[in-house]
Protein backbone atom coordinates (compact mmCIF):
# COMPACT_ATOMS: atom_id res chain seq x y z
CA UNK A 1 0.00 0.00 0.00
CA UNK A 2 1.29 3.42 -0.87
CA UNK A 3 1.44 5.98 1.85
CA UNK A 4 0.13 9.05 0.11
CA UNK A 5 0.99 11.36 2.98
CA UNK A 6 4.61 10.38 2.70
CA UNK A 7 4.32 11.05 -1.03
CA UNK A 8 2.94 14.50 -0.38
CA UNK A 9 5.80 15.39 1.95
CA UNK A 10 8.35 14.31 -0.61
CA UNK A 11 6.64 16.38 -3.27
CA UNK A 12 6.91 19.49 -1.18
CA UNK A 13 10.58 18.80 -0.74
CA UNK A 14 11.19 18.33 -4.47
CA UNK A 15 9.09 21.36 -5.32
CA UNK A 16 11.40 23.42 -3.14
CA UNK A 17 14.44 21.92 -4.77
CA UNK A 18 13.39 22.41 -8.36
CA UNK A 19 12.41 26.01 -7.91
CA UNK A 20 14.12 28.09 -10.55
CA UNK A 21 15.33 25.04 -12.45
CA UNK A 22 14.55 24.87 -16.14
CA UNK A 23 11.94 22.18 -16.95
CA UNK A 24 13.39 18.95 -18.23
CA UNK A 25 12.66 18.25 -21.86
CA UNK A 26 10.63 15.08 -22.15
CA UNK A 27 11.79 12.42 -24.54
CA UNK A 28 8.97 10.10 -25.55
CA UNK A 29 9.31 6.36 -26.04
CA UNK A 30 8.54 7.09 -29.69
CA UNK A 31 11.47 9.46 -29.97
CA UNK A 32 13.78 6.88 -28.43
CA UNK A 33 12.64 4.19 -30.82
CA UNK A 34 13.18 6.61 -33.70
CA UNK A 35 16.64 7.38 -32.34
CA UNK A 36 17.39 3.68 -32.64
CA UNK A 37 15.99 3.50 -36.18
CA UNK A 38 18.03 6.48 -37.31
CA UNK A 39 21.25 5.35 -35.66
CA UNK A 40 20.96 2.04 -37.48
CA UNK A 41 20.09 3.41 -40.93
CA UNK A 42 21.76 1.57 -43.72
CA UNK A 43 20.81 3.33 -46.93
CA UNK A 44 21.64 2.46 -50.50
CA UNK A 45 23.99 4.88 -52.29
CA UNK A 46 21.07 6.33 -54.20
CA UNK A 47 19.35 7.58 -51.00
CA UNK A 48 20.47 10.36 -48.69
CA UNK A 49 18.90 11.74 -45.54
CA UNK A 50 19.03 15.23 -44.08
CA UNK A 51 17.76 16.92 -40.93
CA UNK A 52 16.56 20.46 -41.70
CA UNK A 53 16.06 21.26 -38.00
CA UNK A 54 19.51 20.07 -36.95
CA UNK A 55 20.85 17.00 -35.18
CA UNK A 56 18.39 17.06 -32.28
CA UNK A 57 15.13 16.95 -34.23
CA UNK A 58 14.88 13.46 -35.64
CA UNK A 59 11.08 13.55 -35.87
CA UNK A 60 11.19 15.67 -39.03
CA UNK A 61 13.59 14.79 -41.81
CA UNK A 62 13.97 14.60 -45.56
CA UNK A 63 15.07 11.78 -47.78
CA UNK A 64 16.38 12.27 -51.30
CA UNK A 65 16.13 9.38 -53.73
CA UNK A 66 18.12 9.28 -56.98
CA UNK A 67 17.01 6.11 -58.78
CA UNK A 68 19.92 4.34 -60.50
CA UNK A 69 17.78 2.14 -62.73
CA UNK A 70 14.34 1.97 -64.31
CA UNK A 71 12.09 4.67 -65.75
CA UNK A 72 13.17 7.29 -63.25
CA UNK A 73 16.95 6.99 -63.62
CA UNK A 74 18.64 10.38 -63.36
CA UNK A 75 15.80 12.05 -61.43
CA UNK A 76 16.05 13.49 -57.93
CA UNK A 77 13.02 13.05 -55.66
CA UNK A 78 12.61 14.63 -52.24
CA UNK A 79 10.40 13.12 -49.54
CA UNK A 80 9.46 14.69 -46.21
CA UNK A 81 9.02 12.46 -43.16
CA UNK A 82 7.00 13.45 -40.12
CA UNK A 83 7.17 10.93 -37.30
CA UNK A 84 4.31 10.97 -34.75
CA UNK A 85 5.05 10.87 -31.01
CA UNK A 86 3.35 7.46 -30.75
CA UNK A 87 5.75 5.97 -33.30
CA UNK A 88 6.05 3.02 -34.00
CA UNK A 89 2.44 2.46 -32.98
CA UNK A 90 1.64 4.75 -35.89
CA UNK A 91 3.63 4.95 -39.14
CA UNK A 92 5.57 8.05 -40.22
CA UNK A 93 3.73 10.50 -42.48
CA UNK A 94 5.54 10.66 -45.79
CA UNK A 95 4.97 13.16 -48.61
CA UNK A 96 6.73 13.50 -51.94
CA UNK A 97 7.88 17.12 -52.26
CA UNK A 98 8.92 16.74 -55.89
CA UNK A 99 6.06 16.84 -58.38
CA UNK A 100 6.30 13.55 -60.19
CA UNK A 101 4.51 11.71 -62.99
CA UNK A 102 4.04 8.39 -61.22
CA UNK A 103 1.13 5.92 -60.97
CA UNK A 104 1.49 5.56 -57.17
CA UNK A 105 2.17 9.18 -56.23
CA UNK A 106 -0.42 11.86 -56.84
CA UNK A 107 0.20 15.49 -57.80
CA UNK A 108 -0.26 16.56 -54.14
CA UNK A 109 2.60 14.30 -53.09
CA UNK A 110 0.46 11.58 -51.48
CA UNK A 111 2.19 8.23 -51.73
CA UNK A 112 0.38 4.91 -52.08
CA UNK A 113 2.73 2.51 -50.37
CA UNK A 114 1.10 -0.29 -48.37
CA UNK A 115 3.55 -0.19 -45.46
CA UNK A 116 2.78 3.50 -44.91
CA UNK A 117 -0.88 2.77 -44.19
CA UNK A 118 -2.79 -0.49 -44.11
CA UNK A 119 0.22 -2.80 -43.74
CA UNK A 120 2.24 -0.74 -41.25
CA UNK A 121 3.54 -2.82 -38.31
CA UNK A 122 5.61 -1.62 -35.37
CA UNK A 123 8.37 -4.07 -36.33
CA UNK A 124 8.93 -2.10 -39.54
CA UNK A 125 11.26 0.88 -39.37
CA UNK A 126 12.47 3.96 -41.21
CA UNK A 127 14.90 1.88 -43.24
CA UNK A 128 12.09 -0.35 -44.56
CA UNK A 129 10.02 2.69 -45.50
CA UNK A 130 12.91 4.25 -47.44
CA UNK A 131 13.51 0.97 -49.27
CA UNK A 132 9.79 0.84 -50.03
CA UNK A 133 9.90 4.31 -51.55
CA UNK A 134 13.00 3.40 -53.55
CA UNK A 135 11.15 0.35 -54.83
CA UNK A 136 8.29 2.54 -56.12
CA UNK A 137 10.73 4.13 -58.58
CA UNK A 138 12.21 0.88 -59.82
CA UNK A 139 8.85 -0.93 -59.94
CA UNK A 140 5.97 1.51 -60.46
CA UNK A 141 2.74 -0.40 -60.09
CA UNK A 142 -0.31 0.31 -62.25
CA UNK A 143 -2.56 -1.94 -60.16
CA UNK A 144 -2.72 0.42 -57.17
CA UNK A 145 -2.97 3.81 -58.83
CA UNK A 146 -3.16 7.23 -57.24
CA UNK A 147 -2.45 8.97 -60.52
CA UNK A 148 -5.01 7.22 -62.66
CA UNK A 149 -3.79 8.59 -66.03
CA UNK A 150 -0.18 7.63 -65.43
CA UNK A 151 -1.27 4.12 -64.36
CA UNK A 152 -3.37 3.62 -67.49
CA UNK A 153 -0.50 4.69 -69.73
CA UNK A 154 1.96 2.40 -67.92
CA UNK A 155 -0.43 -0.53 -68.31
CA UNK A 156 -1.42 0.04 -71.94
CA UNK A 157 1.64 1.63 -73.46
CA UNK A 158 4.89 1.30 -71.49
CA UNK A 159 6.90 2.99 -74.29
CA UNK A 160 4.72 6.06 -74.05
CA UNK A 161 4.90 5.94 -70.25
CA UNK A 162 8.67 5.99 -70.50
CA UNK A 163 8.65 9.03 -72.77
CA UNK A 164 6.10 10.79 -70.52
CA UNK A 165 8.36 10.19 -67.51
CA UNK A 166 11.38 11.55 -69.39
CA UNK A 167 9.40 14.62 -70.47
CA UNK A 168 8.12 15.28 -66.94
CA UNK A 169 11.56 14.85 -65.37
CA UNK A 170 13.20 17.15 -67.94
CA UNK A 171 10.64 19.82 -67.01
CA UNK A 172 7.57 19.94 -69.23
CA UNK A 173 3.94 19.13 -69.73
CA UNK A 174 2.31 15.71 -69.70
CA UNK A 175 -1.26 16.36 -70.81
CA UNK A 176 -2.42 19.47 -68.94
CA UNK A 177 0.00 19.10 -66.07
CA UNK A 178 3.34 20.85 -65.81
CA UNK A 179 6.19 19.09 -64.01
CA UNK A 180 9.24 21.08 -62.88
CA UNK A 181 12.63 19.72 -63.91
CA UNK A 182 14.09 17.17 -61.50
CA UNK A 183 17.13 15.95 -63.42
CA UNK A 184 20.44 17.40 -62.31
CA UNK B 1 -9.91 20.73 -24.20
CA UNK B 2 -13.14 19.63 -25.81
CA UNK B 3 -16.29 21.65 -26.00
CA UNK B 4 -19.72 20.06 -25.64
CA UNK B 5 -21.17 18.75 -28.88
CA UNK B 6 -24.90 18.23 -29.51
CA UNK B 7 -24.41 14.48 -29.28
CA UNK B 8 -22.71 14.58 -25.85
CA UNK B 9 -25.71 15.19 -23.55
CA UNK B 10 -27.26 11.93 -24.71
CA UNK B 11 -24.41 9.88 -23.27
CA UNK B 12 -23.22 12.16 -20.51
CA UNK B 13 -25.66 12.96 -17.75
CA UNK B 14 -23.65 15.98 -16.62
CA UNK B 15 -24.40 17.92 -19.78
CA UNK B 16 -27.66 19.58 -20.75
CA UNK B 17 -28.76 19.86 -24.34
CA UNK B 18 -30.49 23.18 -23.75
CA UNK B 19 -27.79 25.09 -21.92
CA UNK B 20 -24.40 23.56 -22.47
CA UNK B 21 -23.71 22.94 -26.15
CA UNK B 22 -20.55 24.77 -27.16
CA UNK B 23 -19.24 25.24 -23.62
CA UNK B 24 -16.00 23.65 -22.38
CA UNK B 25 -16.70 20.12 -21.11
CA UNK B 26 -14.37 20.45 -18.13
CA UNK B 27 -16.03 23.60 -16.81
CA UNK B 28 -19.59 22.32 -17.15
CA UNK B 29 -18.78 18.92 -15.65
CA UNK B 30 -17.09 20.54 -12.65
CA UNK B 31 -20.02 22.88 -12.09
CA UNK B 32 -22.64 20.12 -12.31
CA UNK B 33 -20.86 17.79 -9.90
CA UNK B 34 -20.40 20.58 -7.38
CA UNK B 35 -24.09 21.48 -7.66
CA UNK B 36 -25.10 17.91 -7.00
CA UNK B 37 -22.67 17.07 -4.19
CA UNK B 38 -22.02 19.50 -1.41
CA UNK B 39 -18.49 19.70 -0.02
CA UNK B 40 -16.88 18.71 -3.28
CA UNK B 41 -14.35 21.11 -4.72
CA UNK B 42 -13.36 20.72 -8.38
CA UNK B 43 -11.07 23.07 -10.27
CA UNK B 44 -11.55 22.71 -14.03
CA UNK B 45 -8.70 23.46 -16.45
CA UNK B 46 -9.78 24.09 -20.01
CA UNK B 47 -6.51 23.55 -21.87
CA UNK B 48 -4.34 20.92 -23.53
CA UNK B 49 -2.73 18.39 -21.16
CA UNK B 50 0.66 19.30 -22.65
CA UNK B 51 0.17 22.94 -21.64
CA UNK B 52 0.58 22.18 -17.95
CA UNK B 53 4.14 21.93 -16.65
CA UNK B 54 5.55 19.10 -14.55
CA UNK B 55 5.07 21.01 -11.30
CA UNK B 56 1.35 21.14 -11.97
CA UNK B 57 1.12 17.35 -12.25
CA UNK B 58 3.52 16.78 -9.38
CA UNK B 59 1.14 18.60 -7.09
CA UNK B 60 -1.42 15.77 -7.24
CA UNK B 61 -1.40 12.57 -5.18
CA UNK B 62 -3.08 10.53 -7.85
CA UNK B 63 -3.94 11.02 -11.50
CA UNK B 64 -7.20 9.62 -12.90
CA UNK B 65 -7.30 9.52 -16.70
CA UNK B 66 -10.39 9.99 -18.81
CA UNK B 67 -8.54 10.33 -22.10
CA UNK B 68 -9.48 9.34 -25.62
CA UNK B 69 -6.26 8.39 -27.35
CA UNK B 70 -3.14 6.29 -27.10
CA UNK B 71 -1.12 9.44 -27.62
CA UNK B 72 -2.61 11.34 -24.66
CA UNK B 73 -2.30 8.32 -22.34
CA UNK B 74 1.28 7.81 -23.37
CA UNK B 75 2.00 11.46 -22.59
CA UNK B 76 0.49 11.50 -19.09
CA UNK B 77 2.07 8.13 -18.34
CA UNK B 78 5.48 9.56 -19.21
CA UNK B 79 4.80 12.57 -16.99
CA UNK B 80 3.75 10.44 -14.00
CA UNK B 81 6.71 8.07 -14.47
CA UNK B 82 9.12 10.99 -14.69
CA UNK B 83 8.62 11.62 -10.95
CA UNK B 84 9.63 8.05 -10.13
CA UNK B 85 13.05 7.49 -8.58
CA UNK B 86 14.88 4.25 -7.80
CA UNK B 87 17.31 3.50 -5.01
CA UNK B 88 20.73 1.89 -5.48
CA UNK B 89 19.12 -1.58 -5.44
CA UNK B 90 16.72 -0.69 -8.25
CA UNK B 91 13.74 -0.58 -5.91
CA UNK B 92 11.29 2.26 -6.49
CA UNK B 93 11.36 4.97 -3.84
CA UNK B 94 7.83 4.87 -2.48
CA UNK B 95 7.57 8.60 -1.92
CA UNK B 96 8.18 9.27 -5.63
CA UNK B 97 5.40 7.01 -6.90
CA UNK B 98 2.51 8.79 -8.63
CA UNK B 99 -0.35 6.29 -9.07
CA UNK B 100 -2.68 6.51 -12.05
CA UNK B 101 -6.13 5.10 -12.70
CA UNK B 102 -7.03 4.84 -16.37
CA UNK B 103 -10.40 4.14 -17.94
CA UNK B 104 -11.66 4.03 -21.48
CA UNK B 105 -14.68 2.89 -23.46
CA UNK B 106 -15.49 2.05 -27.05
CA UNK B 107 -19.14 1.34 -27.65
CA UNK B 108 -20.09 -1.63 -25.47
CA UNK B 109 -16.50 -2.37 -24.45
CA UNK B 110 -14.34 -0.74 -21.84
CA UNK B 111 -11.39 -1.07 -19.53
CA UNK B 112 -10.20 0.23 -16.19
CA UNK B 113 -6.68 -0.19 -14.92
CA UNK B 114 -4.44 0.81 -12.08
CA UNK B 115 -0.92 1.94 -12.87
CA UNK B 116 1.50 2.24 -9.98
CA UNK B 117 4.76 3.27 -11.64
CA UNK B 118 7.66 1.07 -10.59
CA UNK B 119 5.25 -1.54 -9.15
CA UNK B 120 2.68 -2.45 -11.81
CA UNK B 121 3.11 -2.18 -15.60
CA UNK B 122 2.97 1.35 -16.93
CA UNK B 123 1.10 2.31 -20.07
CA UNK B 124 4.22 1.93 -22.20
CA UNK B 125 5.00 -1.58 -20.83
CA UNK B 126 1.84 -2.89 -22.48
CA UNK B 127 1.39 -0.54 -25.42
CA UNK B 128 1.52 -3.58 -27.70
CA UNK B 129 -1.98 -4.42 -26.40
CA UNK B 130 -3.46 -1.86 -28.76
CA UNK B 131 -4.32 -3.08 -32.21
CA UNK B 132 -3.20 -0.74 -34.97
CA UNK B 133 -5.82 1.64 -36.29
CA UNK B 134 -7.70 0.51 -39.35
CA UNK B 135 -6.28 2.37 -42.33
CA UNK B 136 -7.48 2.10 -45.89
CA UNK B 137 -5.00 2.02 -48.78
CA UNK B 138 -4.86 5.45 -50.44
CA UNK B 139 -5.30 3.88 -53.86
CA UNK B 140 -8.55 2.24 -52.75
CA UNK B 141 -9.81 5.64 -51.64
CA UNK B 142 -8.72 7.22 -54.90
CA UNK B 143 -9.82 4.51 -57.28
CA UNK B 144 -12.21 1.92 -55.94
CA UNK B 145 -14.22 3.19 -52.95
CA UNK B 146 -16.67 0.56 -51.73
CA UNK B 147 -17.92 1.89 -48.39
CA UNK B 148 -19.15 5.16 -46.91
CA UNK B 149 -15.96 5.30 -44.82
CA UNK B 150 -13.87 5.13 -48.02
CA UNK B 151 -15.72 8.19 -49.39
CA UNK B 152 -15.16 10.12 -46.15
CA UNK B 153 -11.47 9.27 -46.00
CA UNK B 154 -11.12 10.30 -49.64
CA UNK B 155 -12.51 13.75 -48.85
CA UNK B 156 -10.42 13.98 -45.68
CA UNK B 157 -7.06 12.70 -46.92
CA UNK B 158 -6.96 13.41 -50.66
CA UNK B 159 -9.55 15.98 -51.68
CA UNK B 160 -8.77 18.35 -48.79
CA UNK B 161 -5.12 18.74 -49.84
CA UNK B 162 -6.07 19.14 -53.48
CA UNK B 163 -8.38 22.05 -52.73
CA UNK B 164 -6.78 23.66 -49.67
CA UNK B 165 -3.11 23.47 -50.60
CA UNK B 166 -0.99 24.00 -47.52
CA UNK B 167 -3.85 24.50 -45.08
CA UNK B 168 -3.97 21.73 -42.47
CA UNK B 169 -7.25 20.05 -41.69
CA UNK B 170 -8.49 20.65 -38.15
CA UNK B 171 -10.90 17.93 -36.97
CA UNK B 172 -12.17 20.22 -34.19
CA UNK B 173 -13.24 22.92 -36.64
CA UNK B 174 -16.93 22.37 -37.55
CA UNK B 175 -16.50 24.20 -40.88
CA UNK B 176 -13.73 21.83 -41.88
CA UNK B 177 -15.81 18.84 -40.85
CA UNK B 178 -18.80 20.13 -42.79
CA UNK B 179 -16.63 20.55 -45.89
CA UNK B 180 -15.37 16.98 -45.64
CA UNK B 181 -18.92 15.74 -45.13
CA UNK B 182 -20.22 17.59 -48.22
CA UNK B 183 -17.38 16.28 -50.36
CA UNK B 184 -17.90 12.74 -49.04
CA UNK B 185 -21.59 12.91 -49.98
CA UNK B 186 -20.69 13.99 -53.54
CA UNK B 187 -18.22 11.14 -53.84
CA UNK B 188 -20.70 8.61 -52.45
CA UNK B 189 -23.31 9.74 -54.99
CA UNK B 190 -20.80 9.36 -57.81
CA UNK B 191 -20.13 5.75 -56.86
CA UNK B 192 -23.67 4.95 -55.71
CA UNK B 193 -22.60 4.24 -52.12
CA UNK B 194 -25.18 4.81 -49.34
CA UNK B 195 -24.64 5.70 -45.71
CA UNK B 196 -22.56 8.89 -45.52
CA UNK B 197 -23.82 10.97 -42.60
CA UNK B 198 -22.33 13.86 -40.65
CA UNK B 199 -21.87 11.78 -37.51
CA UNK B 200 -20.25 8.96 -39.46
CA UNK B 201 -17.93 11.56 -40.98
CA UNK B 202 -16.94 12.72 -37.50
CA UNK B 203 -16.56 9.11 -36.42
CA UNK B 204 -14.28 8.12 -39.30
CA UNK B 205 -12.16 11.27 -39.32
CA UNK B 206 -11.69 11.45 -35.55
CA UNK B 207 -11.67 7.69 -35.22
CA UNK B 208 -14.58 7.77 -32.80
CA UNK B 209 -16.81 4.88 -31.92
CA UNK B 210 -20.23 5.93 -30.59
CA UNK B 211 -20.29 6.15 -26.79
CA UNK B 212 -22.77 4.10 -24.79
CA UNK B 213 -23.98 5.65 -21.52
CA UNK B 214 -24.11 2.35 -19.61
CA UNK B 215 -20.53 1.43 -20.56
CA UNK B 216 -19.32 4.87 -19.49
CA UNK B 217 -21.14 4.54 -16.18
CA UNK B 218 -19.66 1.11 -15.42
CA UNK B 219 -16.13 2.13 -16.31
CA UNK B 220 -16.24 5.44 -14.47
CA UNK B 221 -17.62 3.66 -11.40
CA UNK B 222 -14.75 1.16 -11.55
CA UNK B 223 -12.24 4.04 -11.85
CA UNK B 224 -13.82 5.93 -8.96
CA UNK B 225 -13.70 2.81 -6.78
CA UNK B 226 -10.03 2.15 -7.55
CA UNK B 227 -9.21 5.78 -6.84
CA UNK B 228 -11.01 5.57 -3.50
CA UNK B 229 -9.06 2.41 -2.64
CA UNK B 230 -5.73 4.04 -3.41
CA UNK B 231 -6.53 7.26 -1.56
CA UNK B 232 -8.03 5.66 1.54
CA UNK B 233 -6.15 2.40 1.64
CA UNK B 234 -9.44 0.71 2.50
CA UNK B 235 -8.81 -2.27 0.24
CA UNK B 236 -6.35 -3.83 -2.19
CA UNK B 237 -6.52 -2.31 -5.65
CA UNK B 238 -7.40 -4.06 -8.85
CA UNK B 239 -4.39 -5.96 -10.11
CA UNK B 240 -4.19 -4.57 -12.55
CA UNK B 241 -6.29 -4.43 -15.73
CA UNK B 242 -10.03 -4.95 -15.95
CA UNK B 243 -11.79 -5.44 -19.24
CA UNK B 244 -15.53 -5.14 -19.67
CA UNK B 245 -17.45 -6.42 -22.66
CA UNK B 246 -21.18 -5.84 -22.90
CA UNK B 247 -21.64 -6.69 -26.57
CA UNK B 248 -23.38 -9.99 -25.82
CA UNK B 249 -24.36 -10.43 -22.20
CA UNK B 250 -21.81 -9.08 -19.76
CA UNK B 251 -18.28 -10.30 -19.49
CA UNK B 252 -15.77 -8.88 -17.04
CA UNK B 253 -12.25 -10.11 -16.53
CA UNK B 254 -9.25 -8.90 -14.58
CA UNK B 255 -5.86 -9.68 -15.99
CA UNK B 256 -2.63 -9.17 -14.13
CA UNK B 257 -0.20 -7.85 -16.68
CA UNK B 258 3.48 -7.86 -15.86
CA UNK B 259 6.01 -5.08 -16.13
CA UNK B 260 8.53 -4.87 -18.92
CA UNK B 261 11.72 -4.91 -16.87
CA UNK B 262 13.52 -2.97 -19.58
CA UNK B 263 10.70 -0.44 -20.05
CA UNK B 264 12.22 2.83 -21.14
CA UNK B 265 9.57 4.84 -19.36
CA UNK B 266 9.07 3.19 -15.94
CA UNK B 267 12.05 0.84 -15.67
CA UNK B 268 15.01 1.60 -13.40
CA UNK B 269 17.59 1.41 -16.16
CA UNK B 270 21.15 0.34 -15.50
CA UNK B 271 22.99 2.35 -12.87
CA UNK B 272 26.46 3.44 -13.94
CA UNK B 273 28.92 5.43 -11.87
CA UNK B 274 31.43 7.55 -13.73
CA UNK B 275 34.31 9.89 -13.02
CA UNK B 276 33.59 13.43 -14.06
CA UNK B 277 36.58 13.22 -16.41
CA UNK B 278 35.16 10.28 -18.40
CA UNK B 279 34.92 11.21 -22.09
CA UNK B 280 31.99 10.25 -24.28
CA UNK B 281 34.29 7.90 -26.22
CA UNK B 282 35.36 6.16 -23.01
CA UNK B 283 31.71 5.92 -21.97
CA UNK B 284 30.78 4.27 -25.29
CA UNK B 285 33.65 1.78 -24.83
CA UNK B 286 32.48 1.08 -21.30
CA UNK B 287 28.89 0.40 -22.44
CA UNK B 288 30.30 -2.25 -24.76
CA UNK B 289 32.13 -4.00 -21.92
CA UNK B 290 29.49 -3.57 -19.21
CA UNK B 291 28.17 -7.03 -18.28
CA UNK B 292 24.56 -5.85 -18.05
CA UNK B 293 24.67 -3.99 -21.37
CA UNK B 294 27.27 -5.26 -23.84
CA UNK B 295 26.04 -2.81 -26.40
CA UNK B 296 28.39 -2.26 -29.28
CA UNK B 297 28.19 0.60 -31.77
CA UNK B 298 26.38 2.72 -29.22
CA UNK B 299 24.62 5.97 -30.06
CA UNK B 300 23.91 8.21 -27.07
CA UNK B 301 21.09 10.64 -26.38
CA UNK B 302 20.43 12.80 -23.32
CA UNK B 303 17.19 14.76 -22.78
CA UNK B 304 16.50 15.09 -26.48
CA UNK B 305 20.08 16.04 -27.36
CA UNK B 306 21.89 13.56 -29.54
CA UNK B 307 25.38 13.35 -28.06
CA UNK B 308 26.67 10.81 -30.55
CA UNK B 309 25.08 9.05 -33.53
CA UNK B 310 26.78 6.11 -35.25
CA UNK B 311 24.71 6.63 -38.40
CA UNK B 312 23.73 8.15 -40.79
CA UNK B 313 27.03 9.76 -41.85
CA UNK B 314 25.54 13.27 -41.78
CA UNK B 315 24.67 12.93 -38.07
CA UNK B 316 27.87 11.05 -37.20
CA UNK B 317 29.83 14.00 -38.57
CA UNK B 318 27.76 16.53 -36.63
CA UNK B 319 28.21 14.69 -33.32
CA UNK B 320 31.78 13.38 -33.71
CA UNK B 321 33.38 16.32 -31.92
CA UNK B 322 31.53 15.33 -28.72
CA UNK B 323 33.52 12.08 -28.42
CA UNK B 324 36.49 13.82 -26.83
CA UNK B 325 34.34 15.92 -24.48
CA UNK B 326 33.60 14.68 -20.98
CA UNK B 327 30.13 13.24 -20.50
CA UNK B 328 29.83 15.33 -17.34
CA UNK B 329 30.14 18.53 -19.38
CA UNK B 330 27.85 17.21 -22.12
CA UNK B 331 25.22 16.57 -19.46
CA UNK B 332 25.62 20.15 -18.28
CA UNK B 333 27.32 19.12 -15.04
CA UNK B 334 24.33 17.48 -13.35
CA UNK B 335 25.23 15.07 -10.51
CA UNK B 336 23.16 12.33 -12.13
CA UNK B 337 20.80 11.86 -15.02
CA UNK B 338 19.17 9.47 -17.45
CA UNK B 339 20.92 8.70 -20.70
CA UNK B 340 19.56 6.48 -23.45
CA UNK B 341 21.83 4.32 -25.52
CA UNK B 342 21.03 2.36 -28.66
CA UNK B 343 23.28 -0.28 -30.10
CA UNK B 344 23.62 -3.96 -30.89
CA UNK B 345 24.10 -6.88 -28.55
CA UNK B 346 24.97 -10.39 -29.56
CA UNK B 347 23.53 -13.28 -27.63
CA UNK B 348 24.41 -16.83 -28.66
CA UNK B 349 25.82 -15.48 -31.90
CA UNK B 350 22.53 -13.73 -32.72
CA UNK B 351 22.71 -9.98 -33.12
CA UNK B 352 19.86 -7.87 -31.86
CA UNK B 353 19.57 -4.14 -31.47
CA UNK B 354 17.89 -2.22 -28.74
CA UNK B 355 17.50 0.93 -26.71
CA UNK B 356 18.66 0.90 -23.09
CA UNK B 357 18.14 3.32 -20.30
CA UNK B 358 21.12 4.23 -18.14
CA UNK B 359 21.15 6.07 -14.85
CA UNK B 360 24.45 7.86 -14.89
CA UNK B 361 25.77 9.14 -11.58
CA UNK B 362 29.01 11.09 -11.30
CA UNK B 363 31.34 10.22 -8.47
CA UNK B 364 32.04 12.85 -5.91
CA UNK B 365 29.45 15.32 -7.14
CA UNK B 366 26.97 16.38 -4.51
CA UNK B 367 23.65 18.02 -5.01
CA UNK B 368 20.09 17.18 -5.73
CA UNK B 369 19.35 14.29 -8.01
CA UNK B 370 18.18 14.98 -11.52
CA UNK B 371 14.39 15.02 -11.61
CA UNK B 372 14.33 12.79 -14.63
CA UNK B 373 16.00 9.78 -13.06
CA UNK B 374 13.26 7.31 -13.82
CA UNK B 375 11.07 8.68 -16.55
CA UNK B 376 13.59 9.88 -19.02
CA UNK B 377 10.64 10.00 -21.32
Amino acid sequence: MINLFKVKAKQRETAENVNGKAPVKKQTAGELRLHKDISELNLPKSCTISFPNGKDDLMNFEVTIRPDEGYYIGGTFLFSFQVPSVYPHEPPKVKCKTKVYHPNIDLEGNVCLNILREDWKPVLNINTVIYGLFHLFTQPNYEDPLNHDAAAVLRDNPKMFESNVRRAMAGGYVGQTFFPRCIS
Amino acid sequence: MDRIDVTNPIVNFLFSLLEDVGKPKAEVAAKRVMERLSGVNIVPHFCRIEDKDLDFYNDFNIIVLGLDSVEARSYINAVACSFLEYDANDNPKEETIKPMVDGGTEGFKGHARVIIPGVTPCFECTIWLFPPQVKFPLCTLAETPRTAAHCIEYAHLIKWDEVHSGKTFDPDNPEHMQWVYTEAVKRAELFGIPGVTYSLTQGVVKNIIPAIASTNAIISAACALETLKIVSGCSKTLSNYMTYNGVEGVHIKVTEFVRDKDCLVCGPGVLIELDTSCTLQKFIDMVKEHPKLQLSKASVTYQGKNLYMQAPPVLEEMTRANLTESLFDLMRRVPSGTVHVTGTTSENGKKTSGVRKLRVAFKGVDGIADMDTAGGA
